[in-house]
């Protein structure tokens, strides 16, 4: 796994410890129903991701419970894991591939627990319109072999603000779908 | 930033449609500006109003330092002329015209001299590289082509401020990227600041600052650019 996802799901799970306090097992569930259509989380991953996360303070075992196997640990998250999940979320990205992941995964953390997704976005667009500024500038200076270069990133940086525009219309059915 | 162009509280409705609803804005002297949004935005009435075409509802709109939104219609479009110029998306050549009569022709209607008005046409025909295919007709020319031409027309007056609107609209990318070169690097050589109407980030990434419009309000940038 590389390390683009796995600091995602480190702050999806945070973004679900912050709807509420749950355990490894519903946390999986969770993650799966809303983040994982295509990519499900093993259970290794997540207690994986959970240890770390309790490691690093930005989780808590708010309780253990008997089960009909192991016992079960729920989580909460801290105060540090709160303001960890706002700097991650407030923070635009800067444009890389496998960002689509990073940036759909920040769109329902922020609607989930009830941030401004809009903003967000908004924030985002701007560090891409940024980026791509930047780099017109330089293609300007570049060879043509470089400049071809710079014309890759910059068709795959406006591909991300179709869909960053596209996302921007279609939050208000999103929040109540992810809510389900 | 002192500003050469700016609209403050533009309001401007189409029957009970409302198309800006409060917009701001300052374009500096010698600045390229980018005004983005998706259609039906406003983006392209905010344009007309702050190029004098449109007058706005309610606002003002100030062009070194007069308001120009109050003038009366021929002296609006003596300032259109003489201080702005203009490129659309298609390029609105005059299609009875050779490329090279249609450069001059704002020369000539400024009442310019024809041999005068050909020659300045001429220097802007070697300057975008469009020597060979001078005395065509716009129909025969590519649409990169005539939206060089189209530039060069614009520019020649030697306006204060070049508005277009979708300037790389209907043109494959790469003449896209052509165009808006040459409109970015030839209009600051003349010292022009340009109004960039588009949609598309790629044309917008090559003004020096971006404003996105969304349903007739300005959404500012809410970190730094």
């Amino acid at each position: 796994m590389g390390i683009v996802r796995r600091m995602t799901v480190s702050y999806a799970l945070l973004g679900l410890l912050n709807e509420a306090d749950r355990h490894g097992y519903d946390l999986k569930q969770s993650y799966d129903r809303r983040f994982g259509a295509t990519r499900p989380l093993r259970f290794g991953q997540v207690y994986r991701t959970l240890a770390q996360l309790e490691r690093d303070g930005l989780i808590a075992v708010a309780g253990v419970e008997p089960g009909a196997g192991p016992e079960r640990k729920r989580y909460s998250i801290t105060t540090d894991g709160v303001t960890d999940l706002e700097r991650w979320l407030s923070e635009p990205e800067d444009p890389q591939p496998q960002l689509q992941t990073v940036l759909f995964t920040k769109v329902v953390v922020a609607l989930l627990s009830g941030r401004s997704a809009d903003v967000f976005l908004e924030e985002q667009r701007q560090r891409h319109l940024a980026v791509m500024r930047d780099l017109t500038r330089q293609r300007r200076e570049a060879s043509l072999r470089d400049g071809m270069l710079i014309d890759y990133q910059l068709f795959h940086i406006e591909a991300d603000l179709r869909w960053i525009e596209h996302a921007a219309g279609r939050l208000d059915t999103l929040a109540e779908e992810i809510k389900l | 930033m002192t500003s050469l162009l700016s609209g403050h509280g533009l309001h401007k409705s189409f029957g009970p449609i409302p198309a800006l609803r409060g917009v701001d804005l300052e374009v500096a002297a010698g600045e390229v500006l980018a005004v983005m949004g998706p259609s039906g935005s406003g983006k392209s009435t905010l344009l007309h109003c702050l190029a004098g075409i449109l007058a706005p509802d309610a606002g003002e709109v100030t062009f070194d330092g007069r308001r120009i939104d109050k003038l009366l219609d021929g002296r609006r479009s003596r300032l259109r002329r003489t201080q702005f110029g203009f490129v659309f998306q298609f390029g609105q050549l005059v299609p009875e015209l050779t490329l090279r009569e249609n450069i001059a022709l704002p020369l000539l209607l400024g009442g310019r001299g024809r041999r005068g008005s050909v020659a300045a046409a001429g220097e802007w025909i070697e300057r975008l590289q469009l020597t060979d295919s001078a005395d065509r007709l716009p129909g025969e020319v590519s649409g990169g082509q005539a939206q060089r031409v189209a530039l060069a027309r614009a520019l020649i007056a030697g306006p204060r401020v070049v508005f277009a609107d979708e300037p790389t609209g209907a043109l494959d990318s790469v003449a896209a990227d052509e165009v808006m070169e040459l409109l970015v690097t030839t209009a600051r050589a003349e010292g022009a600041s340009v109004v960039v109407v588009t949609h598309e980030p790629r044309v917008a990434a090559f003004a020096d600052r971006q404003l996105t419009v969304r349903d007739g309000r300005a959404v500012l940038p809410a970190v730094a650019p």
